[in-house]
């Protein structure tokens, strides 16, 4: 093996990208599809032997912040979440956009088309262009090692927070990298202007028109960006506008070069130059991206009448979805080749919990305690625990986002729903479902909340979580009277005991929290 | 020009990645391009998880291998195998274990799994887990499985036996072995298996 070409994941280019790029720092929050960026940094032997910032963090907004306080000194840092950790992150990743950055500060933010591991598809590209930041979008793992390093450079260029937008399958597809010499750190260099950061009106005033005046070298930037592309093609017919990784499925239908004119976007903004010069050339277009229509949309609102665009928007390629190669090719018409129909014996086979998963036993006792109220609900949220809404638990009414369980048991408490109980995972508590049990302590909400303590982030492969382990001091930190916090071990032989706490608790008229722990069956006689 | 598409499948948790990344590995060190996409998060909670690997001495374009495109077939489960014929050329491989995972409510009826198998032209359908039970490695079904499949990739036995050594070398040289032996064992097998020369050349050289 040529000692150069390293085999990796587009998440793990991401990565080392990010360490030739000299970071002091990467912070993130644990999320399918982008949690092996910053595994990548924990086992990486330089970020080990420097001393380079790579814990987890409680959640996006603190991981987006505590990156932006290391740009704010100087240094290199890269942030990394799923495309909904963005949502949780958007207060901070916005109000950067106004700040500016000081040392290059990248966002590697993965979204999941089709969601694989996800409650919804949004596409991360519209908040780049609502934060007015440049995006850029790789299409394979070479370009996320080179992007990532260039996103520095460009960060560092325009005083900007620059994104890299992953798709699921660019973050966990595998190929051949070739690696460059790394970059030295930066020194501690404190901003020149103290105003900077002091997002009072009269500085974010002068800070927005600053970030205004910006975009014309950022747009300058993406027409002459290498990852933008004319690539003329014979057949002036058609012409295909394609984002990012979608180039792949273009040239699988193509492997000769695509007979049609074509403008390959990889940078954001779009490059008008490009696109205006696709318009003298052809009339009708094909759109193709991976997640939302969200070229098409502007395209389709920007260009001379006469240019008739096809796409996502009318059915040509799917509304919803990750792209492949096949409805890429049914596109134009093509077929790539046919296969034989699934037998009919196959069935689908979804997820389950572990054999042995202490979350197992949680749901056996509340879902006992809840027969005998048809009119209670059990408002969940987002971890191995979700599972509980399937088969053979049938057990969970909502999952929505992370830490809405206890809210909205909140809410619905509010409205007269009883009992209310809240399920909720120990990372998903510290993520941001505290801050919600503040609500109810303070009015003494009647909600029972049930904390399952497996001692690890289990659904995103076994991430360190701070708060195991101390959800008594938590609670009571809290405010939770010291008798409604109630310790129980989820196993069987403890199950009538867990269901007589349980109904005294949803007796009780405020808030109350039994804390199931138990490890889990992953973590049990391991380091979390 | 080599050219070599396969679907890794199975059950979260049995270990497909490692065959998959085995596979990609020795590609690479054969000279060839390499793409491998795969599924983490999940669906490895005992779902349906499988990986494309993509082997060719030419540019590879897309992640996802395209419809009827696929060489081969290699399955640690029976059903799962199944589940990827749309993928399948008409005269690819199947290559799969049948010793099925049972984690779902109503699993089908197994003789009818393992006759549509049987129905598949070519097809080498073995007991992994007896192979890696023998070589003393009862966790080692996915080297068995790997091995089944060694007659029809496009690489030398010995690239994926170093490949096989490297990846164990952590756990000391006696384990590594002992996984290759099982590699090898379930090689055997499979040659034997396999059809007559003439219906089982391998696709790999067009
Ligand atoms: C905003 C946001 N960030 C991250 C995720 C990804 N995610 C889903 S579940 C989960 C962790 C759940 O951990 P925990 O609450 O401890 O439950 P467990 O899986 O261990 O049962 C994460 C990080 C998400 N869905 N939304
Ligand atoms: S990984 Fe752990 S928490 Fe998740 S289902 Fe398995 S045993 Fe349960």
């Amino acid at each position: 093996m040529s000692e150069t070409v390293k085999l990796w994941l587009g998440d793990e280019a991401v990565a080392h990208g990010a360490m030739d790029a000299g970071i002091s720092g990467v912070y993130g929050y644990p999320g399918t599809p982008s949690t092996e960026i910053l595994e990548c940094v924990q086992r990486h032997p330089r970020a080990v032997e420097r001393n380079i910032h790579r814990q987890w963090s409680a959640n996006e907004k603190t991981a987006y912040e505590e990156a932006l306080g290391m740009s704010y000194a100087g240094c290199r840092a890269l942030v990394t979440m799923k495309h909904v950790g963005l949502n949780v992150a958007a207060d901070a990743f916005i109000n950067s956009a106004v700040t500016g950055v000081n040392g290059g500060l990248v966002v590697a933010v993965a979204d999941d088309p089709s969601m694989h591991s996800s409650q919804n598809e949004q596409d991360s590209r519209f908040y780049a262009r609502f934060a007015m930041v440049p995006l850029l979008e790789p299409s394979n793992q070479q370009e996320a090692y080179d992007m990532t390093r260039r996103a520095f450079d460009c960060s560092e260029e325009f005083g900007l927070p620059v994104v890299v937008r992953l798709v699921t399958r660019l973050a966990h597809s595998r190929s051949g990298v070739h690696a460059v010499p790394p970059r030295e750190e930066n020194p501690l260099r404190l901003p020149e202007d103290r105003r900077q950061f002091v997002l009072l009106p009269a500085n974010a005033r002068r800070n927005y028109e600053q970030l205004l005046a910006k975009q014309p070298r950022v747009q300058a930037l993406s027409e002459t960006s290498p990852y933008n592309a004319f690539e003329d093609g014979s057949d002036g017919t058609m012409g295909v506008v394609v984002c990012g990784l979608a180039y792949n499925y273009l040239r699988e239908c193509f492997p000769h070069g695509c007979p049609y004119p074509t403008v390959a976007i990889r940078q954001y903004p779009a490059p008008a130059e490009l696109l205006r010069r696709l318009a003298g050339r052809v009339r009708r277009w094909l759109v193709i991206e991976e997640g939302a229509p969200f070229l098409e949309e502007q395209l389709r609102g920007m260009l001379p009448s006469g240019v008739e665009i096809t796409g996502r928007m009318d059915g040509r390629l799917p509304r919803t979805g990750e792209l492949s190669p096949d409805t890429v090719a049914a596109a134009f018409g093509l077929t790539l080749g046919s296969g034989a129909a699934v037998a009919q014996v196959v069935a689908a086979r979804p997820p389950v919990l572990c054999a042995g998963c202490p979350h197992a036993d949680s749901y056996r006792f509340i879902t006992e305690v809840m027969k005998d109220h048809p009119h209670g609900r059990v408002f969940s949220d987002i971890g191995c625990y979700t599972l509980g809404a399937l088969p053979p638990f049938d057990a969970i009414d909502s999952c929505v986002d992370m830490g809405a369980a206890i809210t909205m048991a909140k809410g619905a408490a509010d409205a007269g729903v009883r009992p209310a109980l809240a399920v909720i995972g120990d990372s998903t508590f510290t993520h941001s479902g505290m801050t919600g049990l503040l609500d109810a302590v303070y009015e003494g909400t009647p909600i029972t909340v049930v904390i399952l303590d497996n001692g690890t982030t289990g659904m995103t492969g076994g991430q360190v979580s701070m708060g195991s382990g101390r959800f008594k001091e938590i609670l009571r930190g809290l405010g939770v009277a010291e008798e409604h916090i109630r310790v129980v071990k989820p196993v069987r032989h403890e199950h009538e005991r867990n269901v007589a706490i349980l109904r005294e608790e949803i007796a009780h008229k405020g808030v109350s929290v039994l804390v199931a722990l138990r490890p889990c069956i992953h973590v049990t006689g391991k380091e979390a | 020009m080599t050219r070599c598409d396969l679907i890794v499948a199975g059950v979260g948790g049995q270990g497909i990645l490692a065959i998959a990344t085995t596979i990609a590995e020795a590609g690479l060190a054969a000279g060839l391009r390499v793409k491998q996409s795969e599924v983490h998060g999940m669906a490895q909670r005992g779902g349906a998880v499988q990986a494309h690997v993509r082997l060719s001495s030419e540019t590879v374009w897309s992640d996802l291998i395209p419809k009827g495109a696929a060489d081969l077939i290699l399955s640690m489960e029976p059903m799962e195998a199944l589940r990827y014929v749309p993928w399948l050329q008409p005269d690819g491989w199947l290559v799969a274990n049948e010793t099925p995972v049972q984690n779902m409510a109503a699993y089908p009826d197994l003789h009818a799994v393992r006759s549509a198998i049987g129905a598949w032209p070519r097809h080498v359908l073995f007991d992994a887990s007896a192979v890696a039970r023998k070589g003393g490695l009862p966790k080692a079904a996915n080297m068995a499985v790997l091995g089944a499949a060694a007659p029809f990739l496009p690489l030398p036995a010995a690239v994926l036996e170093a490949g096989i050594r490297r990846r164990f070398a952590c756990k000391g040289a006696a384990v590594a072995e002992a996984n290759v032996m099982v590699f090898q064992a379930a090689r055997t097998l499979a040659e034997s298996i396999r059809r007559p020369a003439s219906v089982g050349a391998t696709h790999a050289d067009r």
